[in-house]
């Protein structure tokens, strides 16, 4: 343990209200503290510079899964294995299911959740190329009362995110997609388990008379945010499913991304590994497989 | 975790926190530091050594536990969030001298050389089977797949769980 532990704090306010108070309290003066996933493996290695946490586990306004107007409203503190048991989200929403499924272990499913999962803005996470897709939005919520963000624009750069200092996420809302869309998931990693992912790609097609009537097309680890790919997805928009088309995208796609070189993987690896997939969900749209 | 959840006021003469929780059937009251891992905390507070610290980030599984009957890596929980919660660990799992059906066939299959590991898989196999009585070896790779071995190779392991179901 290279953290000094006696100079960190937590306490474990009782309301959701009790919460968003420390929050105002001052600018980072107390930070949420949810499953632990993350923060606890800061902590060890001694790199978790905030002292004094709240733990937001317990809070009943945040838990939960529910249809809404036109969607689904995914609570903040879902954990990976409330998704995967969720019947809703693996029938409207399967990439979710598909990612929390790869995230970890069972043990880290059990505790890790969504909220946190979005708060951490790791450009490599699982499940949030997912919520890109499925073109989800952020719900914030506050002393002063809340908001929504579409997600595609909550992150501005490398751990960077549009959250206030008073804020915490509530919950992600997804829209409900058309009935009969493609959906298309792929995690590559040197391991189907506890690895995280050299490349990650999601991907939704609504398909008309052989043509993309729309089409979503987000990756992660391949940028300083999870990215949605929307010069790609124009290449295909309107377009049938052929062969030019795929070229096309596979070669937008190429310009679009920015990977880098680190310990996981290369650039180069990483750019073909994403056309890679994107020809494999084409394919697979234009074979009634996704 | 129940939903009676209080404030947490740290002892103003040392930091630490007072939490009560239940442990391997026991109720107890664990002192640490808030954010001391529950894994310290059960090795050196209750001298429950059975959990192992393999990694200390929740990459091998060596400290699982079981909390209010899920899986979790014990070095990602600090203590002031197991207020209220029932908490079990290998010690948890024998009845006086009777070995878990688990714990006894990894005995016969020869599933432990170092004994690092054992518990968490033992752990993890018992989760794995209170929810999927009878798994697939899919199943039962993918639930152990969150606890690493350097010593067996992983086969005597997966015997033993399939072992197991058997008896």
């Amino acid at each position: 343990m290279r953290a000094y532990l006696p100079a960190y704090e937590m306490q474990v306010p009782r309301t959701l209200d009790d919460a968003l108070a420390l929050l105002r309290e001052g600018p980072g003066a107390w930070r949420p503290f949810a499953g632990g996933t993350d923060l606890m493996v800061l902590l060890e290695a001694g790199k978790l510079e905030h002292r004094r946490f709240f733990s937001i586990r317990h809070l009943k306004e945040l838990r939960g899964v529910e249809e809404v107007d036109g969607g689904v409203r995914v609570g903040a503190l879902t954990t990976y294995t409330d998704v995967r048991r969720s019947e809703l989200l693996s029938r409207l929403f399967p990439m979710l299911g598909q990612a929390a499924r790869e995230t970890g272990g069972i043990a880290i499913q059990n505790r890790g959740t969504v909220g946190g999962n979005i708060a951490n803005a790791s450009p490599a996470a699982d499940t949030p190329p997912a919520l890109l897709a499925y073109g989800a939005e952020v719900e914030l919520v506050s002393a002063g009362g809340a908001r929504r963000v579409p997600y595609a624009d909550f992150h501005t750069g490398y751990k960077q995110t549009v959250m206030r200092a008073d804020e915490l996420i509530a919950a992600v809302v997804l829209p409900r997609p058309r009935e009969g869309a493609r959906h298309f998931y792929r995690k590559v990693g040197t391991r189907r388990a506890q690895a995280i992912s050299k490349v990650c790609f999601a991907a939704l097609a609504e398909v008309e008379g052989g043509s993309l009537k729309e089409v979503r097309v987000a990756l992660g680890s391949v940028a300083p945010v999870v990215l949605r790919c929307r010069r790609t997805e124009g290449t295909l928009r309107g377009r049938r499913l052929d062969e030019e088309a795929s070229k096309d995208a596979l070669d937008e796609l190429g310009r679009e991304v920015t990977p880098i070189d680190d310990v996981r993987s290369t650039a180069r690896y990483r750019t073909r590994v994403a056309q890679n997939l994107l020809r494999e969900f084409l394919s697979a749209v234009r074979a009634g497989k996704a | 975790m129940t939903d009676d959840v209080t404030e947490t006021r740290p002892d103003p003469h040392d930091g630490k926190v007072s939490t009560r929780c239940t442990v391997n059937g026991v109720e107890v009251t664990l002192r640490a530091y808030p954010l001391a891992r529950l894994l310290d905390v059960l090795r050196e507070e209750l001298n429950l050594t059975g959990t192992k610290e393999g990694c200390g980030e929740g990459e091998c599984g060596a400290c699982s536990v079981l909390i209010d009957g899920e899986l979790v890596n014990s070095c990602l929980v600090p203590a002031a969030q197991v207020r209220g919660a029932d908490i079990q660990t290998v010690e948890g799992l024998t009845d006086g001298e009777r070995l878990h059906a688990v714990q006894q066939a990894m005995v016969e299959c020869g599933g432990a050389q170092c004994g690092i590991c054992t518990p968490g898989m033992v752990l993890a196999a018992v989760n794995l089977l209170k929810q999927t009585p009878a798994p697939t070896e899919a199943d039962i790779r993918e639930g152990l797949a969150g606890n690493l071995c350097r010593c067996t190779g992983y086969m005597k392991i997966l015997d033993a769980v399939v072992h197991a179901c058997e008896k």
